[in-house]
């Protein structure tokens, strides 16, 4: 049986990007730090898929200092949410299909 | 990679990253059974000082009666009997907390888990905060006489402290907490019985919920 991808959000399709949002969906707010030890990646990539996903406005990035140490944190928007939600009722969707 | 894998690896690491963002999953379960038995190690030596001719279960006396006159307490709270339980359970306390962190450190390094991250903090706040409550309310309670408290309060907090830090935990650490605080409250409708409450809770109810986990998450 044919199955529909278009469904699932494309901003996901990236791996990196698809366990940021796990973390924010269950974390008020995770700081960049934790999120590198926690994903096993270089900075560079880390930084620029969290740099997609603001661009889509699916996150907010909070800035403030610990001492004299910059410390950035993020959090997940209603929209990124949202998002997060409708890709994982789509992921589910064909997960059905391919059993039918 | 087909696609139908792609969907099943993407859903694994949903699920992995949600857990492992938000709970401390490296906590061993082995040292939660060696930290029971040497509370029993304890508890049995602490039995054989305070119960030299082994006449046990007879609930004793003087704990049951309350406050002293104040006078008093000094001399009942500085005999050698005193410091030689506070010296075991001191022993209990540091070999369960190196066993714990060694243990703990081998399977954090198993599982890809940050030994000293997010989550692990959490956990330690979430303990900490109950459990220094509780240390100073005992020795409060200590000062003015009331020796009948220490192992219900011990019990009580230290399952609220459980209670509490599962959140950041596997959930069997809720539910050995609530054993401990229904333990406690028994130990504080008995008193006299408090050696043998502190073995059940810290002893029995250990090796238990640590086999438990051991079995569930650690093979």
């Amino acid at each position: 049986m044919k199955v529909d991808f278009s469904k699932l959000d494309k901003a996901f399709e990236n791996r990196v990007r698809l366990q940021i949002m796990s973390v924010l969906m269950v974390n008020e707010s995770y700081d960049f730090t934790s999120l590198k030890d926690l994903l096993e990646i270089t900075d560079g990539n880390l930084a620029s898929n969290l740099k997609a996903l603001e661009k889509e406005e699916y996150i907010t990035i909070h800035k403030s200092f610990v001492g004299r140490k910059p410390n950035t944190t993020y959090q997940a928007s209603a929209t990124g949410k949202k998002a997060f939600q409708d890709h994982l009722n789509a992921l589910e969707q064909l997960i059905k299909q391919q059993k039918s | 990679m087909s696609e139908e894998q792609k969907l099943h690896d993407d859903l694994a690491s949903i699920r992995s990253m949600m857990e492992r963002s938000s709970k401390f999953i490296s906590l061993s379960g082995l040292s939660g059974v060696l930290a029971g038995v040497y509370a029993l190690i304890g508890a049995w030596l602490a039995y054989s000082i305070l119960y030299p001719h082994g006449d046990f279960g007879g609930q004793r006396e003087y704990l049951t009666n309350g406050v002293f006159d104040q006078d008093s307490i000094p001399d009942l709270l500085f005999t050698p009997i005193i410091t030689q339980l506070i010296f075991i359970a001191l022993a209990v306390l540091v070999a369960s907390l190196t066993t714990g962190l060694a243990l703990t450190r081998r399977n954090a390094k198993k599982k890809g888990q940050q030994l000293w991250g997010k989550t692990s903090k959490a956990l330690l706040f979430q303990m900490t905060v109950p459990l220094l409550t509780g240390g100073a309310f005992i020795v409060v309670m200590l000062l003015k006489g009331y020796f009948g408290i220490v192992s219900p309060a011990c019990l009580a907090f230290y399952g609220l402290a459980l209670v509490g830090a599962s959140a950041f935990t596997f959930n069997d650490v809720k539910y050995l907490g609530i054993s401990e605080i229904i333990l406690a409250l028994f130990a504080a409708v008995m008193p006299g019985y408090g050696l043998l409450f502190w073995a059940l809770g810290f002893g029995v109810l250990h090796i238990i919920y640590g086999a438990v986990m051991h079995f569930k998450y650690d093979r």
